[in-house]
């Protein structure tokens, strides 16, 4: 009797990946995980050009001139805090309430808004001094990597938008929480990657 | 009103263009008018449009790359036969701005709408059906991924028309594509196609990585799974890992050539080495991607024809995964002349090399598993064993050309253009050959007619060789790629055998077509009922052909690697054949629109997006959105199959499988 054959025999000891095919919230969360890795390459490749370009100001600002190492850290914190209100939010879900889910969800939102217009704030302050994007690779890279986080945020806060909507009109069924699940992955990922963007763009403009 | 797009777009005073695209226009309204007459569209709704069955949908890759190998090889066959006449004070019969659209677009679209959508399409088809599971993980992003390279596709082919391709190179290097050097359409064309077909493919990578580690039989563990599910694992993963730089990549390139950005331009800082770098960190692992799913099709080949488990079943997984990883590590041999030094090239030369072990000791599984076989030289055979023969020459060109020294005289050289052919039409092209004739009867429940598979294999392999081995020579005289023309009119008679080649290969092409309707005239009489044709060894022949829309009636229990051979060898012994079977009702995915009307919008999208004609580029993401929304409120995902059905369906089969 093979080792396959013998775990199959007594049920306990079966391996995981002799079981057959696993529960669709397994599953689902798998390849939403997977999804949130090819996300992160995507990042990569822009922290990559970042890292290349960088000393590239082609006579124009420098990182550390135009950073605002205050400012950079308020966003921060409003980034963090929502990511704990998120995990509050995901407890809530897991527990069926509505209301404490509506409440850290909400609040999770708030927080995301104000992150994204204190970064809007510094975008159009960069722009106004003539420190856009068309002014130096440096800028370029900058813009583009810092956006795309940006454009992260703004999409995940159209999709918490659309995921009380769910809530609101299907209840807590199987599908919504695996979705919740999903957002709350791609909430926490996006506070990894800014942390990556804090440490080597605003950080390291002051080295 | 309508951005950059005049009437001036369409090029009215060439002729070749316009024939060429009247002749296609006037096939394609055709095709229309007779589904139309025949009231076929209801059918082609139900059963292939809005299907979300992972074998319809293989089947439709396969189809849509059968469909652009012909179009990229007319491609080709314009490059030989310009190149035949060329010489010294001849000019030929195309212009070079023409010439420059026409290998570009035969790069592209031979390895991102030919190779790819083969190496998907057999993957869709046959990795549940291997795996003894019922769908792929997600089966409407399955649809969405093929419905979006279909739309890749679309956008590729109305370059032809209305405007330019690229006249870039299949890879559209910077400065060149800036909008400073090429401020038409042509490269627009290029990167939207590209992304859109891109996201297509990552998402179906998620959904197959996801399916082989999550979605297996009971008893189907890593050491049990099939060697094709294995390379396929490999593939898929290097899809998730390597496809977001390209996404990332071409949206930099977007970004310059739309918002005036700086990251590949020469002025202002700009790097176009940068762009050659990160495009290659895709591009290396791609020909894996393409390659190694061909590998596992001879796999699975050369086991069955040989009536042998596969030899070295442990170090062919081991090989594959160490090509796998090492294959993030070698991009830089692409431009060892970019200067980088010699401790860098010579790092990248020895990576290269070593890339070539695992590669070697596939060869030899494959060798010893033919040897002491009972061999069937079937049409899948002459394909693996034209491979072991072509692809071993590639392989030690490639060995050749990973020394930095050699490499600085053979760059961009026609060398090059024979090594890359070698390994690509000798391992991809063959190995999705031999994957088609093989799982064909699968998929449609009678094989295809042998003589003239064989036919096929031999025009391909001869036209290989007379097509590509003068290009060998030519390139160590010196001739370079991309030339429309050149003065050493000594070059010319090999010219002249490149050109006898590819018209071999073409003839191989039209044989396919005539083999395809022989084999759907004399299905009858290749019926296959019993559901292995073959003698298989693996899962899928377990199965009925064609499989149903559940595949398994009920799940495998499997227990060791070549499940199905197990099964035959005790079947009657363990086995009471009048045992008593059970059904239960199994779901089903319904079918689902939302892949084709985003493909919709997506060409909506993105031909404004090249054209600039912003006003429809917004209505056709908000389409997009509106879709995805509708498809996040559907509940109704899933449609019930009752017992009973599956029980007629199975006692069905056993009667015509007992006729045999």
């Amino acid at each position: 009797m093979s080792a396959a054959e013998q775990a199959l025999v007594d049920g306990d000891a079966v391996p995981l990946s002799l079981r057959g095919p696993a529960p669709t919230r397994v599953v689902a969360g798998y390849g939403f995980w997977l999804f949130l890795l090819s996300d992160i390459i995507i990042f990569a490749a822009l922290f990559a050009a970042y890292a290349v370009l960088s000393g590239e100001t082609a006579g124009g600002p420098t990182a550390a001139d135009l950073f605002d190492k205050k400012h950079v850290l308020i966003e921060t914190a409003c980034l963090l805090a929502s990511s704990v209100t998120c995990g509050f939010g995901s407890l809530a879900v897991q527990s069926g309430d509505r209301s404490s889910t509506y409440f850290w969800m909400a609040i999770t939102f708030i927080l995301g808004v104000t992150f994204l217009s204190l970064e809007v704030s510094e975008f159009s302050h960069m722009l106004s001094i003539g420190a856009g994007p068309s002014r130096s690779a440096f800028l370029s890279a900058f813009f583009t990597l810092v956006g795309t986080h940006g454009l992260h945020v703004t999409l995940g806060l159209c999709w918490l938008v659309v995921m009380l909507l769910q809530v609101a009109t299907l209840g807590f069924q199987p599908m919504v929480s695996r979705r919740f699940f999903c957002f709350g992955l791609f909430w926490h990922a996006l506070d990894i990657v800014w942390i990556g963007v804090f440490t080597i763009v605003y950080l390291g403009a002051h080295l | 009103m309508f951005g950059r797009l005049t009437w001036a777009a369409i090029p009215f005073d060439v002729p070749v263009v316009m024939i060429a695209a009247g002749s296609v226009g006037f096939i394609i309204f055709c095709v229309l008018a007779l589904v139309t007459v025949k009231g076929w569209w209801p059918y082609l709704w139900r059963e292939w449009i809005t299907s979300v069955d992972h074998k319809r949908l293989g089947v439709m890759y396969i189809g849509l790359a059968l469909l652009m190998l012909v179009r990229g090889f007319s491609d080709a066959m314009l490059m030989r036969s310009q190149l035949a006449m060329a010489a010294g004070h001849a000019q030929g019969y195309l212009p070079p701005e023409h010439y420059d659209q026409i290998f570009s677009a035969h790069g592209t679209i031979m390895i991102f709408f030919v190779a790819m959508p083969f190496v998907i399409g057999l993957m869709n088809f046959v990795l549940p059906l291997q795996l003894g599971v019922r769908d792929v993980a997600f089966p409407v992003l399955n649809s969405i991924g093929f419905w979006l390279t279909a739309a890749g596709v679309l956008l590729v082919n109305v370059s032809l028309v209305v405007g330019e391709f690229a006249r870039t190179g299949w890879l559209a290097y910077p400065p060149l594509s800036e909008v400073a050097y090429s401020p038409g359409v042509g490269v627009d064309y290029y990167l939207w196609s590209l992304q859109i077909s891109g996201l297509g493919t990552l998402l179906s990578g998620i959904n197959l990585t996801t399916t082989i580690l999550k979605l297996r039989a009971p008893g189907v563990g890593y050491r049990q799974m099939p060697i094709f599910c294995w390379t396929a694992l490999a593939s898929n993963l290097l899809i998730v890992a390597a496809f977001p730089i390209l996404t990332a990549t071409f949206a930099m390139l977007l970004l310059d050539r739309y918002c005036g950005f700086h990251f590949f331009t020469n002025e202002l800082g700009g790097n176009p080495m940068m762009y050659i770098n990160l495009i290659w960190s895709w591009g290396h692992p791609e020909v894996y991607i393409l390659i190694l799913p061909a590998f596992g099709v001879f796999s699975e080949v050369v086991a069955t024809f040989s009536g042998k488990p596969l030899f070295g079943r442990r170090s062919m997984v081991m090989a594959t995964m160490v090509i796998c990883v090492l294959s993030f590590l070698v991009w830089l041999h692409h431009f060892f002349t970019m200067g980088a030094g010699a401790d860098v090239n010579a790092f990248f030369g020895v990576m290269t090399m070593l890339i070539a072990v695992p590669t070697g000791v596939k060869v030899f599984n494959w060798l010893f598993t033919l040897y002491g076989g009972r061999i069937r030289f079937t049409t899948p055979v002459y394909w693996a064993l034209g491979f072991m023969v072509t692809f071993v020459i590639g392989g030690m060109t490639g060995v050749l050309m990973a020394i930095p020294p050699a490499d600085f005289v053979l760059h961009n050289s026609l060398f090059l253009i024979a090594h890359f052919h070698n390994v690509i039409i000798g391992g991809v092209v063959f190995g999705v050959m031999a994957g088609i004739t093989y799982w064909f009867p699968k998929a449609f429940g009678f094989t295809l007619n042998e003589r003239l598979g064989k036919a096929v294999f031999w025009c391909w392999f001869f036209g290989f060789y007379l097509a590509f081995m003068p290009l060998y020579v030519l390139g160590l005289m010196g001739a370079t790629r991309r030339m429309q023309h050149y003065s050493n009119v000594h070059w010319q008679p090999l010219m002249l055998v490149a050109l006898a080649g590819a018209l071999l290969i073409l003839l191989g092409i039209a044989l396919t077509g005539v083999q395809l309707a022989v084999s759907i005239r004399q299905r009858e009489r290749n019926r296959d009922l019993t559901g292995d044709p073959w003698n298989g060894r693996t899962l899928e022949w377990s199965t009925p052909s064609p499989p149903p829309a559940w595949n398994f009636s009920q799940l495998p229990q499997v227990d060791r690697a070549d499940a199905f051979w197990a099964m035959k060898q005790q079947r009657g012994t363990a086995q009471d054949p009048n045992l008593k079977r059970t059904y239960q009702t199994i779901h089903v995915p319904r079918n689902n629109p939302t892949g084709f009307f985003l493909a919709f919008c997506a060409v909506v999208l993105g031909f404004s997006l090249i054209w600039h004609i912003w006003w429809s580029a917004g209505l056709g993401l908000l389409g997009a959105i509106a879709v995805c929304l509708r498809q996040a409120w559907r509940t109704d995902g899933e449609i019930e199959i009752p017992a009973e059905k599956i029980a007629a369906f199975e006692r069905l089969h056993g009667l015509k499988e007992s006729t045999v």
